[in-house]
């Protein structure tokens, strides 16, 4: 598999970053760099990161499929990470959920056609303090409301 | 002693090594602590919170599975606390479980069951719906019932650090977490049923023993595996003389709990439609079934024309017991009166006990290759060809770290450990690390022999370290033949025979008045050039479609006996069911004599009496009886007399079976033949 210079540089210094023979502990790091730029987790992908850190390919999906920011599909552009763990539920979370399925007229796990936006209810992001939270990608959305989540939406479609 | 520490576990004063585990420590006193992820000689999971134990001036319950014992540390292992711990965490593992145990292959002897039982978590506050997933079929051999797995991880560790297959793996996470297979909907793997015979519970089952009955029904034979010479102790599971399962559960046996797909499932052979019920002789040109009376009398009045007049030729076979072997080499030596006796060598054995004559202990046993510190494997592919020893040497590497060098054709499973590897012959290059090593075994197949094998003990016996030696042969009693005589140049015990009489393919070759092939398939490719031929086995092999007299005889699993495995040691095979009309070829031969009258000369032909008379006859046989008739096994010291015996080329040759082959016999199997890899591996 051929990844961009940009990202095989950072294997090259992640393989070096563990001690000889412990090569296998850039495995995640390896999986999720690779998600972002090729969107998701193929088979290719696993075969590939499991003979770099030498490990079998089964081994490689253990922990794919244990990892929720590892995902085998293609998500949207934005993937909308809606927790609705004890906190944030306490704070009408699940609403937030229905609302942002309605918003983008998709379900838990779907994605929009044009591929720009996908949602996924999530357990605790340690963001509880703020609750009700939500992760855009990487980045955190704090105290949530319906009209919040509705402008920030609004203005990523804005972006595209 | 410095390094034994003491401490108590309920009560009990335990002097324990340091650094063992409580949950050992409390078995030296007797105390079983329950446990369903620690399995002795497996990496540690501590998954299942089974092994909890109150342990005094600590503020929690401890897992006694990895917690280290220490100076003075004080154990309760059954307090009311303990208990209630266990009964939650029964009740947890019971959310999701379908309680399907009447019809669940392990109800009867299952952990989780007796578990259960014991602590009484017959009650569940869960309401929720179950998670319930459909059962799979991951190969012919291995099913899995997601539902009933407890997650302990046993199966991935037997598998990943036993077999070093690394075949499954556990995926998703929680609730949904399950066992998967290395090639997304199937296995592809030893088929080796550890995995299954190691779960705790009723999640992976074999596709040979599920719903065939329930385990109190059988009967349990401790028998030897017929298959390859590496000796597995496998038990029998019997109900109505049906063999419905192998394992080694209890560990007895020179292989402890291994078995590969062979000696586990490969026993079905016995009931395979074409086997012989009745013995067959060829009547105006085709075999035609006949009485054992009328047989026998015909292969009586044969043999007897023959005395004298005409020419005689034994083949002998790698699976018949040394009992059988030995009064069928008394009986071509005493009652035919010919040294034309053979069978079809796999290894030079004979070169090798000759190299060695003069030395003692330089045999390496099976137990040697789990505790000795320094292997060389030459030319074969253990983990196919020889799987117990292949798993012997890992074990020693994983908790010893022994220093294994291999020099091969062809890439094997011991390169990703070997401390040294290398493709072809050239073991002499190593000589420098070797001789760094306090001690050696050396493995080697046929393409070591006569000359070439001479050469190599000499460069063993060259290193200044003790060395022991292993000469890899195919079958069951391989070792056994070459052992009790069957070979024209040598008598029972490795003593000179006087007058060598043809080998095997020189019987073949020639125009010999009769030829008489016991349990073996010489003709698998030729035609015959005997005036008779009269055949013993199983089945209607190339071989018997030629005879003129083919007698059905039992297989390994219905006689009694012993047989040597290629390290050497004896074993005992016991009858564990009978299949009708098929007789033990020491009684076939027993009746032929009979009917010549000549039985007086040959004595009786029971097993015992037999294996007698080898004990008292033939060197390095003279073991020691309790271990032997206790299931165990005897390591025989052969020594040959310095008879030099210059092989014909192409005498001595291995079948490379590998994993899913057995010969003649394996080709009857269903299970063998029905794997995946049996095909890809062809
Ligand atoms: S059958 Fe043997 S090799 Fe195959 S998965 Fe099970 S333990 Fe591994
Ligand atoms: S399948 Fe059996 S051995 Fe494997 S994890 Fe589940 S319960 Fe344990
Ligand atoms: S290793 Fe050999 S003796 Fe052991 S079970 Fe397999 S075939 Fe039988
Ligand atoms: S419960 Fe939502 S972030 Fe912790
Ligand atoms: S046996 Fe200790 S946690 Fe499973």
């Amino acid at each position: 598999m051929t990844f961009s210079p940009q990202l095989e540089a950072r294997f090259a210094k992640l393989l070096e970053s563990y001690p000889a023979g412990r090569q296998r502990a850039a495995m995640i790091p390896m999986l999720l760099y690779a998600q972002d730029e090729i969107g998701s987790v193929t088979d290719e992908l696993v075969e590939e990161v499991a003979q770099r850190v030498g490990v079998t390919p089964l081994q490689v999906n253990e922990v794919v499929s244990y990892y929720s920011m590892l995902h085998r599909e293609a998500r949207g552009k934005y993937h909308v990470q809606v927790c609705t763990n004890i906190s944030c539920l306490l704070h009408d979370a699940d609403q937030l959920l229905e609302h942002t399925c309605q918003k983008l007229g998709i379900e838990n796990h779907g994605v929009t056609p044009d591929g720009q936006f996908s949602i996924e209810e999530v357990e605790c992001m340690g963001a509880c303090s703020w609750a009700p939270a939500i992760q855009v990608n990487y980045d955190y959305h704090h105290f949530v409301t319906p009209e919040k989540l509705d402008r920030l939406l609004d203005g990523l479609r804005k972006k595209q | 002693m410095a390094d034994t520490v003491k401490l108590t576990i309920d009560g009990h004063e335990v002097h324990a090594p340091a650094g063992m585990l409580v949950i050992d420590a409390a078995k030296l006193a007797g105390i079983e602590i329950p446990a369903f992820c620690y399995y002795e000689g497996l990496t540690l999971q501590a998954a299942c919170r089974m092994c909890l134990v109150e342990v005094e001036k600590m503020p929690k319950l401890m897992t006694a599975c990895t917690l280290p014992v220490a100076e003075g540390l004080v154990v309760r292992t059954e307090t009311p606390q303990v208990a209630a711990a266990r009964k939650y965490m029964l009740e947890f593992l019971l959310t999701n479980h379908p309680l399907d145990c009447p019809v669940c292959d392990k109800g009867g002897e299952c952990e989780l069951q007796d578990m259960a039982f014991r602590y009484g978590a017959g009650e569940s506050r869960y309401n929720e719906t179950k998670v319930h997933t459909p059962e799979k079929q991951y190969s012919p051999v291995v099913f899995f019932d997601a539902p009933r797995c407890i997650l302990c991880y046993r199966c991935v560790r037997i598998c990943n650090e036993g077999m070093g297959v690394n075949a499954l793996g556990v995926v998703e996470r929680g609730a949904v977490s399950e066992i998967a297979p290395n090639h997304g909907d199937h296995l592809e793997c030893d088929e080796c049923g550890a995995c299954i015979d190691i779960c705790p519970v009723g999640a992976l089952t074999s596709g040979i023993y599920r719903y065939q009955t329930r385990p109190w029904e059988m009967t349990h034979v401790g028998t030897i595996c017929t298959h390859c010479s590496d000796g597995c102790k496998t038990t029998l599971g019997t109900r109505n003389d049906r063999i419905l399962r192998g394992n080694n559960r209890d560990r007895s046996g020179i292989n402890g709990e291994f078995l590969c797909i062979k000696g586990r499932y490969g026993f079905d052979f016995y009931d395979h439609p074409d086997r012989l019920q009745a013995p067959l002789m060829r009547v105006n040109g085709k075999l035609e079934e006949v009485s054992w009376a009328q047989a026998l009398a015909a292969v009586a009045e044969k043999f007897k024309q023959t005395i004298g007049a005409g020419t005689f030729g034994i083949v002998g076979s790698n699976h018949t017991t040394n009992e059988e072997n030995y009064y069928l080499q008394k009986f071509a030596r005493s009652v035919l009166g010919t040294n034309n006796i053979d069978h079809h060598r796999t290894g030079d054995v004979v070169t090798l006990v000759d190299a060695l004559s003069g030395k003692s202990g330089a045999l390496a046993t099976v137990a040697d290759l789990c505790e000795r510190k320094a292997f060389l494997v030459l030319g074969a592919d253990l983990a196919l060809e020889h799987p117990l020893l292949s798993y012997q040497i890992r074990a020693n590497y994983r908790h010893h770290q022994a220093h294994v060098y291999v020099v091969t054709p062809k890439a094997v499973r011991e390169d990703k450990y070997a401390a040294a590897t290398m493709r072809g012959r050239d073991y002499e290059s190593l000589r420098d690390k070797l001789k760094a090593q306090p001690e050696l075994v050396i493995l080697f197949d046929d393409s070591y022999q006569g000359g070439e094998l001479r050469k190599l003990v000499d460069f063993g016996e060259s290193l200044g370290i003790p060395v022991r030696y292993v000469c890899l042969v195919d079958y069951a009693n391989s070792r056994g033949a070459i052992d009790m005589g069957l070979t024209p140049e040598l008598l029972p015990g490795y003593q000179p025979s006087g007058q060598s009489g043809l080998h095997l393919d020189e019987m073949l070759a020639a125009e010999l008045s009769v030829l008489w092939v016991v349990g073996a398939n010489p003709l698998e490719n030729a035609a015959r050039k005997s005036g008779f031929l009269v055949v013993q086995d199983l089945f209607l092999t190339e071989t018997a479609l030629q005879a003129d007299i083919v007698l059905p005889a039992a297989c390994a699993y219905e006689k009694n006996g012993t047989v040597t495995s290629g390290t050497g040691e004896v074993q005992r095979l016991k009858r564990a069911i009978e299949t009708m009309g098929a007789k033990p070829d020491l009684e076939i031969i027993g009746f032929i004599a009979r009917e010549m009258g000549a039985a007086a000369a040959l004595g009786p032909w029971t097993p015992d009496a037999v294996f007698e008379e080898i004990r008292k006859n033939v060197r390095g046989y003279d073991v020691a009886m309790p271990a032997l008739s206790t299931g165990g096994a005897a390591q025989t010291m052969p020594v040959n007399g310095r008879v030099a015996v210059p092989g014909p080329a192409g005498l001595v040759r291995s079948d490379r079976n590998g994993l899913f082959a057995s010969g003649t016999l394996g080709r009857y199997s269903k299970v063998l033949n029905s794997v995946l890899e049996s095909r890809l591996s062809r």
